[in-house]
């Protein structure tokens, strides 16, 4: 009997790879298997609309489970593989669950995503102290949440910033506390960074770049204050750890494969066995704008495109995973959204009005556009992402002048450039 | 639960149950509605949910918000004057039967 596509990792990915197979006329069986208790869902809004109680899970879902089994692909909820064996180096081999269930396989595709870094300090493992990755995290979050005064986030990046928003909405008293000396570093220019500092200070949160926590303290096992690097004690009836996340490489591994911050995969979401795919945040992968170095790109876009990627290389074609990165975040009122990868420019134009919340940051390398960070722009970010797909540019100095347009700069990119 | 009814290129429809207060877009994608993608899960960042509104409802749909009109000149291969982001219109038992065309591309 046909075994079909095993795929491990009910994650956006994972759903899109399945959606993606059948869409290309696979007629084998697909089983998608999480170790979550839900159907896939959007993970994005748990830290925005679903932890501000403005949305239930069931409106997350990716797909409703009848519409899945519809498609006769087999959802599998709440069990984890433990065990993967290739049989004579792949495709096919066996998988085992922890419950010792075993699934046999044809083919194979690991969507296994991250888990969120630990926070390693003494206290750490006090009640209240959370994470948010998965719904079930976020929901235990929003009831911890209701009854809390005093909230304190370790992390300034993306999660920790969009908590951070959402318990100042809620009126409660905010802290957030960064290691680095500005938020979001790893993703956005120092002039955005600072914009993001301020802009919480401007609606109460206290903001500590610079601070790492070195201990948290509680009574009847329950947080109560955080000790800062400064010596300072804050109070805290609720802590969110957002400090980033740990690729899941243990199947890899097991199957030998190459691991390097995460699965190492090329244009085409083979691993180092070219007969297994991976797919989404697990994935290290050529930098889909410049083709060299690797990166690990945590987001839907990624997810969605790779996962495109890997299906077709499933089903014997050759799709590279090549589309331009983009990204959002969304804050109080301000919406980020980001297209490209700025890592390396050498340059930036910033347009439109920093104080006013209302600009764009456009970065380039070489004089080559590379990416840009809009807040509360719309516009100048899809006019950079239409650039960046079609290979053109936008001059910096032109972009530089707010009273024209972006889209009426896009030009092709010149020759050698 | 109000209805949205989708008419895709082929002319096939498509009736989907959707909650009031979701998007049409959630609506779409939930029920795997094929041409409405929805990538970004209704933040006003992919422009891959466009669908044309149907003559019936374009009063009571309005037209697109500041946030959508750039991504829609931008983003969706015919802007038409009927053209919306389908994450960006509410589905209320008011629009209940609402019926949307979806364009031959995203």
């Amino acid at each position: 009997m046909d075994a079909g596509t095993l795929i491990v990792g009910a994650s956006q990915a994972g759903l899109q790879l399945a959606v993606s197979l059948r869409d290309a006329g696979e007629t084998a069986p697909i089983t998608l298997i999480g170790e979550e208790p839900h159907a896939p869902y959007q993970r994005p809004p748990l830290s925005k609309a679903y932890l501000q109680g403005s949305t239930e899970l069931e409106q997350l879902w990716l797909r409703a489970p009848d519409v899945l089994a519809n498609s006769d692909i087999s959802l599998v909820t709440g069990e984890r593989i433990q065990t993967l064996v290739l049989k004579d180096g792949g495709p096919s081999g066996s998988a085992f669950t922890a419950g010792g269930q075993m699934m046999t396989f044809d083919r194979l595709a690991l969507t296994v995503g991250a888990r969120p870094r630990r926070l390693e300090a003494p206290g750490a493992d006090l009640d209240g102290v959370t994470y948010l990755r998965t719904a079930d995290d976020a929901t235990l979050l929003r009831e911890l949440q209701s009854d809390a005064e005093s909230v304190v986030v370790i992390g300034g990046g993306f999660i920790g910033l969009e908590a951070a928003a959402v318990a100042r909405a809620q009126g409660k008293s905010v802290t957030v506390v960064e290691a680095a000396d500005r938020l979001i570093g790893r993703a956005v220019a120092p002039v955005v960074s600072e914009f993001y500092r301020a802009a919480h200070v401007r609606r109460g949160v206290d903001v500590r770049p610079g601070t790492r926590v070195t201990s948290l303290a509680g009574k009847h096992n329950r947080v109560q204050a955080v000790e800062l690097s400064d010596g300072t004690w804050i109070p805290a009836d609720l802590v969110i750890v957002g400090i980033g996340v740990v690729p899941r490489t243990k199947l890899a591994r097991q199957l030998g494969l190459d691991c390097a911050g995460g699965i190492a995969v090329d244009r085409y979401a083979r691993t180092s066995n070219p007969t297994v795919v991976a797919a989404g945040d697990c994935t290290v992968q050529p930098n889909p704008l410049t083709g060299s170095g690797q990166v690990r790109l945590e987001s839907v876009q990624n997810a969605i495109s790779q996962a495109k990627t890997a299906a077709a290389t499933l089903t014997g074609r050759d799709v590279p995973n090549d589309a331009v990165p983009w990204f959002w975040s969304d804050q109080y009122n301000l919406k980020l959204q980001i297209a490209g990868l700025s890592g390396g420019h050498d340059r930036y134009v910033v347009r439109g009005d920093i104080e006013g919340e209302a600009f764009s940051v456009l970065y380039y390398r070489e004089g080559a556009l590379l990416a840009v960070d809009a807040v509360n722009t719309p516009g100048d970010y899809m006019a950079v992402r239409k650039a960046l797909t079609q290979g053109a540019t936008i001059s910096a100095d032109a972009a530089a002048d707010k009273g024209v347009a972006l889209r009426e700069l896009i030009v092709p990119q010149a020759v050698g450039a | 639960m109000p209805k949205v009814v989708f008419i895709t290129l082929d002319g096939a429809q498509r009736v989907v149950d959707a909650h009031a207060g979701e998007s049409v877009m959630a609506a779409a994608v939930r029920n795997g509605v094929p041409g409405i993608i929805g990538e970004c899960g209704g933040n006003c960042s992919c422009a891959t949910c466009h669908v044309y509104v149907g003559d019936d409802f374009s009063a009571s749909v309005g037209g697109a918000n500041d946030m959508e009109d750039d991504l829609l000149d931008l983003g969706v291969a015919d802007r038409r004057d009927n053209s919306r982001l389908s994450c960006q219109i509410k589905v209320t038992d008011e629009l209940d039967g609402l019926t949307v065309h979806v364009p031959a591309e995203q």
